[in-house]
This record gives C-alpha cells, structure tokens and sequence, in this order.
C-alpha cells in the first residue's frame, strides 16, 4: 500500500522505526498534492522547499535519537487561520493576502515540537465564516467525493486535504461546527475539544468565546493522537482551561460502548434532515445498541432556538475582533496616496479587503450590540446561551453521551446557497448548541445517503472536559462499521 | 477659534452654583504591560516596547497582569470602596489609528472597586469627595500630528504613532458629581487630585507624574442658577497636566459657562482642551459625533473573581494614608493647620519627614525645606523633590550645625554647593573651606591684623566706646571669608583690647 494510504499512527511508527524517512513521506504527499491539488484546491499556500526543510529537522532530530511523539514526521494540512512564521497566514481574506506573521501560533508550535510536518496551509471560508468554503476570497474546494460539491466549511480546505489523500491529519477550528460539518460532509472524522481544550493563541478570532481548534483524520485514532499533541493548557491563552488533557488516545484504541448510557437528541430529526442522512444516522443508533449501549431519546426543546443566539453572538464578536484589520500595522492598504485621512484610508482598505458574508456579520454584529438594541440582541442571545448549556448539564445527568446527524443534509453542490445566507447557515443547525455550550463533540462517518451516495455524520456530544466519551464511542462505531463495509467508508470514495 | 467672552469670577459665583466631577487616569507603575510582557519603562525609542499582542497582531490574546489587578484592589481600598467579588473586563469599541485593537479593553458596568470616598482639607473645611468607580483599563499607544496649526489631528500633513504607550495598565478613577464646593470648588478640585496623587504615592503603584502623563486629570463642570436644584449641562476638559492647571481649568470653566448662560445661551455637553498657556478652554469633540462603544464582556479574558480573604489581607497591609499621617506628623511636631497646610502645598511633608527620620530636628527640617530649599525650588521652576538634594543631606547639614561646625550662613553655602553639584556636604565643606574658624591662634592672628588695620576704631573702643566694636568683628568676618564665630571674635577683640562689656 502507498506510503498516502497509511494511517497517520502508521507513518509514525514507520518513520520511528526507521522504515521510511520523514522526507520520503513528506515527498510523497507532496506528490500526491501536485496530481489532485488543480482539482481538489484545498490549499491556499504550498511551498515545497520549506516542507522538506521541516522533514529533514525531523528526520535529523530522530537520528540524534531525540524522543519525539508518535507523529514525528507525519505530515499534516494545517488550516490558514493559524499563524505560521515559515508561510504566510491569511485567514483566506484578502485583507491579509501575504502576511507573514512574526510569531507561531500554540497550535502551530506544538505540531513543530511534536515532530509534524506542515505541507501548507488550507482554505476557508473568509476568517472561517461560512459552511462550504466558497466564501474564500481566493478560490473554492472541491469535495473529494463529487468535485461539484462543497466540502463543507469552514475547514473544508482541511478536511478535503484529508480526504483526498493529500494528508493524513489536518487542523481544523469549529466556531459554529467548521470541524464536524466539513468532516461529515467528506466522510472524515473531525473533533471539535471541549472549548479551553486547545489553545487560541494565534488562530485567527472569529468569536473569541466558541472558536475551538481540534483535529481532522480518516480514522479516531490518528484523530485522537493529533488531538493529544496540540491540546492542553497554554499560559497564552487566559480562556484555556488548567487542566490535563482528557486521555483521548486511551479512549479511542477502547472501543467499548457497553453499558454506556446514549441519548437521542430528540430535537433533530424531522422535517428539513434529507431521508438518507436520518436512515444512516438511525441504523447507526440501533448498532450502538447492538453493541450494548442504553439508547434513551432526550429532549433539549431550546436547542432549536441556538441558530439565532449563535448568529448574534458570533458576529458581535466578529465585528469587535475584525476591527484590527485597519490598514495601519499590516495587510492590505488602500487609497494610501497623500490626500487621504487615516479614516478614509481604513474605510476603503476595509470595503476592498472584506469580503461579502464578513461584512454582512461585522453589521450583524455592530448592530447586535449598539445602544439600544444590546440587551433585545446580544443580551438576549447570552441568555439563550446560559438556557443550552443548562439543558446540556441536564441531559448529562441521564446519559453519558449525545448523538445526532451531524449536519441536516449531506454534501450540497457549489454555488447551490451562495446566494441564500439563512439556506447556508442551516448546515449548522445540529453543530451550534455544543459551541454554545462550550461541550466535547466528534463527527464521525456513519456510511453513505441512498439518494446521493454521500457520506454521513453521526454527531457524538459529550460534556465539558469528557472528550475521551467522544472518542470511545467514535472508536466503537467506526470499529463496527469498518468490519460491516470491509475498509473504511472513504475506500468507497471514486478514484480521483 | 475665540476665547469669547467671560464673567468675572466673584460675578459668576454670585450668580451660579458650580457642580464638579473628576475623572483620573493613574498609568499604574507595573514592570510589564496589563495584557502582554513587554516592558514599561518611559522614555524609551518609539515602539521598542511591542509585541504581536499589544500591537493587535492576528491571532493574539490578552493575558491580564496580576500584579496591575493587586494594585487597583489597594488603591480601591484606599478609597475606602467595596471591591466586586466577581466581575469581568469590557471591551469599549471605536475606531482610532492610535489604539492597535480598535477596541479597548476595560470595564463597563462591573468595575473593581466602587462606592468609596476621599476627604480632603480645603481652607480649613473637610470636604467628602465621594468615589463612584475604580476600574482597570489600558492606555492607548501616542500619536503626534505632524504639521498643522493645532497639533491636533484635525489639519495635520500626517500623524506617527508610538505604540510603547499603548497597553499600560491605566487605573480610572471617577468621582461622584460634588456639589456644594461652591466658590472653593476650583480649590477643591485641585485639593482632590493632590490627595489622589499622594494616596498613590503612599501605595508606591504609579510614580504619579502629570508632566510624564502617568497621572491625567478630566475636569467636568457644570453651573446651576442660585437657588436651583437642577444641574447644568456639564462639559469636560481633557488635557488638564498640573495640579495648579485642575485648579485653573475649573475657574475657567466656570467664568466661561456662567457669561454664555448670562447671555441666554446653552451649554452644549461636549469635550473641551485646556491650553495652560492662556489658561481656558476651547471646544472639542461635541455630543453630535459622540460615539456608540458598543461594550460587550471580553471574551478573551476570564472574570476576575478576588479571594474575599485575599481582599482583606490587602486591606490589613495597606499603608498609613497621606490624611492620617499628616495628623499624625502635625501632632508629633507640634505645628498649627496653617503651617501644615504650607508644607502640604508645598509638597514638603514627606522630605521633611525624611529628614527627621536620617536625624534631623523637626523644626531645622523644616526651616531648611520651607525655606532656602523652597526658594530655590521656586527660582528654578524645579518641584521640591526633585531638587538635586537628598534628606539625609539636610539632615547632615543640621547635624554640622547643632555641632557648631557651620553657622546658618555657612550651611546655606553648603546646600549651595551640593545643588551645584559639587558632593555632600561634608565633601563641600571640604573643597569650599566653609568650617568656622575655632582655631583660636588663626582667629587670633586674623583679629591682630583687623586691629593693626583700624587703629582708629580701635582706639575708640579701648577708649569705652565699645559700639565702636561691631566694625571691628565685621571686619574679622570679611577677612575669614565668614567662617569666623562672630561672637566669639567679638569676645578676642574686647580683650585684646582691655575692655569688657
């Protein structure tokens, strides 16, 4: 089997053991990125020479026998919203085109002392708002599965990469679901950490109070093993949470759910879930049971009303965060020619840098939060916040974990909600409450629609700090599934 | 811009009641920055002291410094406010190239430290300046307007920002609205500040220098007709750097608003800038373009939640405030409110008592602060502390007194010499020759030559005229270049002479 085949946990003992070097693993992905990258597009930067460079440190660190983790020289797609000092960051915004940060963020920083190797920085959604990734300020990506349709956003430039074979591992940041939609939608698992999990020192803000960044794989282990290298407390970062990581790697290679207490979110299901996703996600349901678990259905009714908390509370903060984007210390500058005012300058650098759906929330936002409107808006939203979290507490009382489709729909052709904003932000629908709450949440694949032959999601929630539920339950189900299909559900996926 | 027309302050008094509000930004005196590590030393090479985060680099967070949050708990307490049990930084959003984030990070409805009070001495009247809030912010980075009439923005060719300036922790202060102080109110404000600055001090939390910014003062008046219980539109003027302009601004303030509302006008609520060359005010930013800041709790930072426990360690370990001490010192040194209050004014107490502490009496402390050295301060335009002199150099030079070795004069000489910077005393009595003559042989041979000199006078006192005497010791002063003990020279002459008084 091809060196881009293997599991990322795989390349790792390989490369440990001397089998292969990091740099011949680097070039093959490299390779593997140059034959499907014109139709994949799932990076915004790729620098060949500056990969290898990072290999070759790996490969020297190794043999001056330097203990390093199980991913030493393991590529990886690294989402274009971290800062990176070796390539540029740009949050897939114009306003940044060509930024060179000065600084690593954690995230970054722990996948260099970890041993990885970045093969380039991935697309998203402008500033990671959007769920196709169409909303770029450079290009679309393609999903893997049917290069006519989204890959899911706003990671989809990660979780393409992952599924199209041009990496084992990706990072990704789910603000409102951006890892586990993405992840659903290309047959992929992706886990968005307990919030505080994982550090934001240096990932790009969109809402400082949901941004999490997790993990991209094509299986939970390698999930979990790259969860377990960049998450953790970060003195950086004053909302991360002191506290050990949750033993994800131990969780996932225990795939036992019997006994496990599993509820139902009533609330999603019904009108608007496309047939095939709600056939897949109940058989998924009846194998957990199978497996031993005790199924309960749970009602959380004001789940239902996190769509319009998150879409005030989100864009408040994004039109606080992307106020630095002024044309003073870096990015884009326009209208810079002597005549003009600062004012004027930051004005037109910000009509010309945004794109549409950014500014649309930056407007959301400031109006969410001027005077007179802050307490109907962002005040009520927060309350709606504190209700959804309290549901969850609740909810955690009677079962372990939670599980529903991870999105409403499966993969939806490029262009098709380009133009209907409320269309797109209903791809979230089943991701929202967990940012909301700052809860544990893991989508994995669960098979294929009938009417589409796309993949599905089944969406696993687990409280505060309970990451490890997550991944235990994903194990099992990927575990049970995999024996069923005879490989893994993205071998089904058509040759590119 | 006009100056336009003013009334006369004892006119305006008689017409109008004056009613103050002070808000005080204290740069607290930490190493390090309130959300980064960068340095905070003043004076250094523009934006030198920088990072990703305090320039609002993507992707940076703020990490709120401990130490900024301690020190605003003290002052707090020192204000005899209640400190919040839990409360949360702010963001307030506008737009300024000056502030790297375009937000500032500081606190809305939840401050530290609320409801507490200061009393302050003005003209022999306690007066309760009653404290609204204590909150923790941080300080914007400096920007220079290059060309243009005002130096302000408005007009300039161009504008250069320093940013070392911008993430200081800053402390804000805001007072309750004062009525009341009525015609004394300019004093009162002034009165107030200068505690403010003290408490600080005592609380070694911010070095509290006007002139540096570390301690800025908004002054907001507004004016009520006598015998109205309806307060004015208030204005509020910015960019107030001295003690002696709060105190200005206020009158002048006051004399403004009282002959527009004389003349029928309205105040319109606005921010004003004093300009301490002429001493008035001229309108700033009005209310039309006031800003919506859109504050909303910062999602970067956690709340901050002081340990109860905590809080009152930090009381117990407060130390004694300016107002006690200051009874405390009038009582040990036995002097009445009217001398106090010069000390006060002329911000001697603490050298004073410096000086009484290195060993000197209370009372030469004293002379020589309130005096010669207050002189000096005024001739060179130089605050009394920071006269190149050291207390323990007083204290020296007292000592050298009380020993006999250097008479008033001499001593003045020798503060002289160690302003100019010529050592410590001991080392300019050394290099100047000031010790007083009580090597009797050399007195002696001065005083022999002095009578050779003047046979006439002397003569006359050895003729009973002993009046004739005194020319005959200045005589001996000028040729011992002063350093002669007049009475004692007065004492050789006599007998020399064969006479006695």
């Amino acid at each position: 089997m091809s060196l881009i085949r293997k599991t990322a946990a795989e390349l790792g003992s390989m490369i440990a053991a001397g089998e292969v070097s990091a740099v011949e693993v680097a070039e093959a992905h490299l390779d593997r990125m140059a034959e499907v990258e014109p139709k994949v597009q799932a990076f915004l930067h790729v620098d060949r020479e500056v990969t290898l460079e990072q290999a070759r440190a790996v490969d020297a660190r190794l043999r001056a026998g330097e203990k390093l983790g199980p991913l030493a020289g393991v590529p990886i797609a690294h989402k274009d919203i971290f800062t990176t000092r070796d390539m540029p960051t740009t949050a897939a915004s114009k306003i940044l085109e060509g930024w060179r940060p000065p600084y690593d963020a954690t995230v970054t920083a722990r996948l260099r002392e970890a041993g990885l190797v970045i093969l380039g920085k991935t697309n998203l959604d402008e500033f990671a708002m959007g769920s196709s990734t169409e909303n770029s300020a450079y290009h679309p990506t393609h999903n893997p599965w049917d290069l006519t349709k989204v890959p899911g956003g706003s990671s989809g430039g990660s979780s393409a990469a992952v599924a199209a074979y041009e990496a084992p591992l990706s990072t990704g940041t789910d603000t409102g679901g951006s890892i586990r939609q993405p992840a659903a939608v290309t047959g992929i698992v992706g886990m968005k950490p307990t919030y505080g999990g994982s550090s934001r020192y240096g990932l790009i803000a969109f809402a400082s109070s949901l941004d999490t960044p997790g993990p991209f794989a094509r299986n939970v282990l390698d999930a979990a093993l790259l969860h377990e290298a960049f998450s953790g407390y970060d003195p950086m970062d004053s909302t991360s949470i002191d506290a050990p990581v949750p033993s994800v790697v131990e969780a996932a290679k225990n795939p036992d759910v019997a006994g496990m207490r599993i509820g139902v979110v009533k609330e999603f299901a019904g009108e608007g879930y496309q047939a095939g996703v709600l056939a897949r996600y109940h058989e998924a349901v009846q194998l957990l049971e199978s497996l031993g678990a005790k199924v309960v259905e749970v009602s959380c009714p004001s789940f239902t009303t996190a769509l319009p908390a998150y879409y005030l509370i989100a864009p408040s903060e994004c039109s606080s965060n992307l106020a630095r984007f002024d044309a003073m210390r870096y990015g884009l500058r326009v209208g810079d020619d002597g005549t003009r005012s600062a004012e004027e300058v930051m004005a037109l650098t910000r009509a010309a840098g945004f794109g549409p759906e950014v500014k649309r929330r930056i407007m959301l936002g400031t109006y969410a939060l001027s005077s007179g409107y802050y307490d109907a808006y962002y005040g009520q939203a927060q309350k709606v916040r504190t209700v959804i979290a309290r549901e969850f507490e609740a909810a955690y009382q009677q079962v372990d974990v939670l599980v529903s489709p991870t999105t409403p729909t499966t993969a939806f052709p490029i262009g098709e909600r380009a133009d209907d904003p409320m269309a797109m932000y209903l791809a979230d629908l089943c991701t929202i409450p967990s940012n909301l709450a700052g809860n544990a949440a893991m989508s994995v694949p669960c098979g294929l629609a009938d009417e589409d032959g796309l993949p599905v999601g089944l969406q696993i929630m687990a409280p505060v700090l309970a990451d490890d539920r997550c991944y235990r339950v994903g194990a099992a189900v990927e575990q049970a599934l995999e024996s069923r299909w005879g490989g893994s559900l993205l071998s089904k996926a058509p040759q590119l | 811009m006009t100056a336009g027309t003013i009334m006369p302050y004892d006119e305006a008094l008689e017409r109008f009641e004056p009613v103050l509000g002070l808000e005080t930004h204290v740069e607290l005196g930490t190493r390090s920055k309130m959300f980064c590590g960068c340095k905070t030393t003043f004076g250094a090479p523009p934006n030198t002291q920088v990072c990703p985060t305090c320039l609002a680099f993507p992707g940076a967070l703020p990490v709120a410094n401990a130490q900024a949050i301690e020190s605003t708990i003290r002052i707090g307490l020192a204000l005899n406010c209640s400190i919040a049990e839990w409360c949360r930084f702010a963001r307030k959003n506008y737009f300024y190239p000056d502030m790297p984030k375009n937000y500032q990070i500081s606190q809305y409805d939840e401050p530290l430290c609320f409801d507490g009070y200061v009393d302050v001495e003005v003209d022999g009247k306690t007066v309760r300046i009653e404290i609204e809030r204590v909150h923790l912010e941080e300080d914007t980075g400096k920007s220079t307007h290059v060309g243009g009439a005002t130096g302000r923005i408005h007009g300039a060719d161009y504008s250069i920002v320093d940013y070392n300036r911008a993430g200081i922790p800053l402390v804000e202060i805001v007072t309750k609205p004062i009525p009341g102080a009525d015609r004394l109110a300019p004093e009162v404000a002034r009165a107030y500040v200068t505690e403010l600055r003290e408490i600080m001090r005592s609380l070694g939390v911010s070095d509290v220098r006007m002139e540096e910014g570390s301690l800025r003062c908004d002054v907001n008046v507004s004016l009520m007709p006598r015998g109205s219980s309806e307060w004015g539109t208030r204005t509020e003027t910015k960019n107030v750097n001295s003690l002696r302009s709060v105190e200005r601004a206020v009158r002048s303030e006051i004399e403004r608003q009282a002959a527009v509302l004389a003349g029928g006008g309205t105040i319109t609520q606005e921010t004003r800038h004093f300009h301490e060359d002429t001493g008035t005010t001229t309108s700033g930013r009005s209310k039309e373009e006031a800003q919506d800041y859109r504050y909303f709790p910062e999602p970067d930072l956690v709340p901050i939640a002081p340990d109860p426990a905590w809080v009152a360690e930090l009381k117990a370990a407060l130390p004694e405030l300016p107002s006690v001490k200051r009874k405390r010192l009038q009582a040990e040194w036995g002097l009445s409110d009217l001398d106090m209050q010069a000390m006060h004014n002329a911000d001697a107490i603490d050298l004073v008592e410096a000086t009484v502490a290195a060993g000197a009496p209370a009372a030469d402390a004293r002379k020589w602060w309130m005096g010669e050295l207050a002189r000096k301060s005024n001739e060179s335009g130089t605050p009394l502390a920071d006269l190149p002199i050291t207390p323990e150099q007083i204290a020296r030079v007292t000592e050298l007194v009380a020993s006999g070795a250097l008479n008033d004069k001499l001593a003045r000489e020798v503060l002289e010499g160690v302003l100019a910077g010529e050592g410590t005393p001991d080392e300019v009595v050394e290099r100047r020759g000031l010790k007083i003559v009580n090597d009797e042989g050399e007195l002696s041979a001065i005083i022999d030559q002095v009578l050779a000199d003047n046979a006439d006078a002397a003569e006359k006192v050895r003729s009973g005229k002993i009046a004739a005497a005194g020319a005959l010791v200045g005589g001996v002063m000028r040729a011992s270049k002063g350093k002669a003990d007049a009475a004692r020279a007065r004492q050789l002459i006599l007998e020399k002479l064969g006479v006695s008084e």
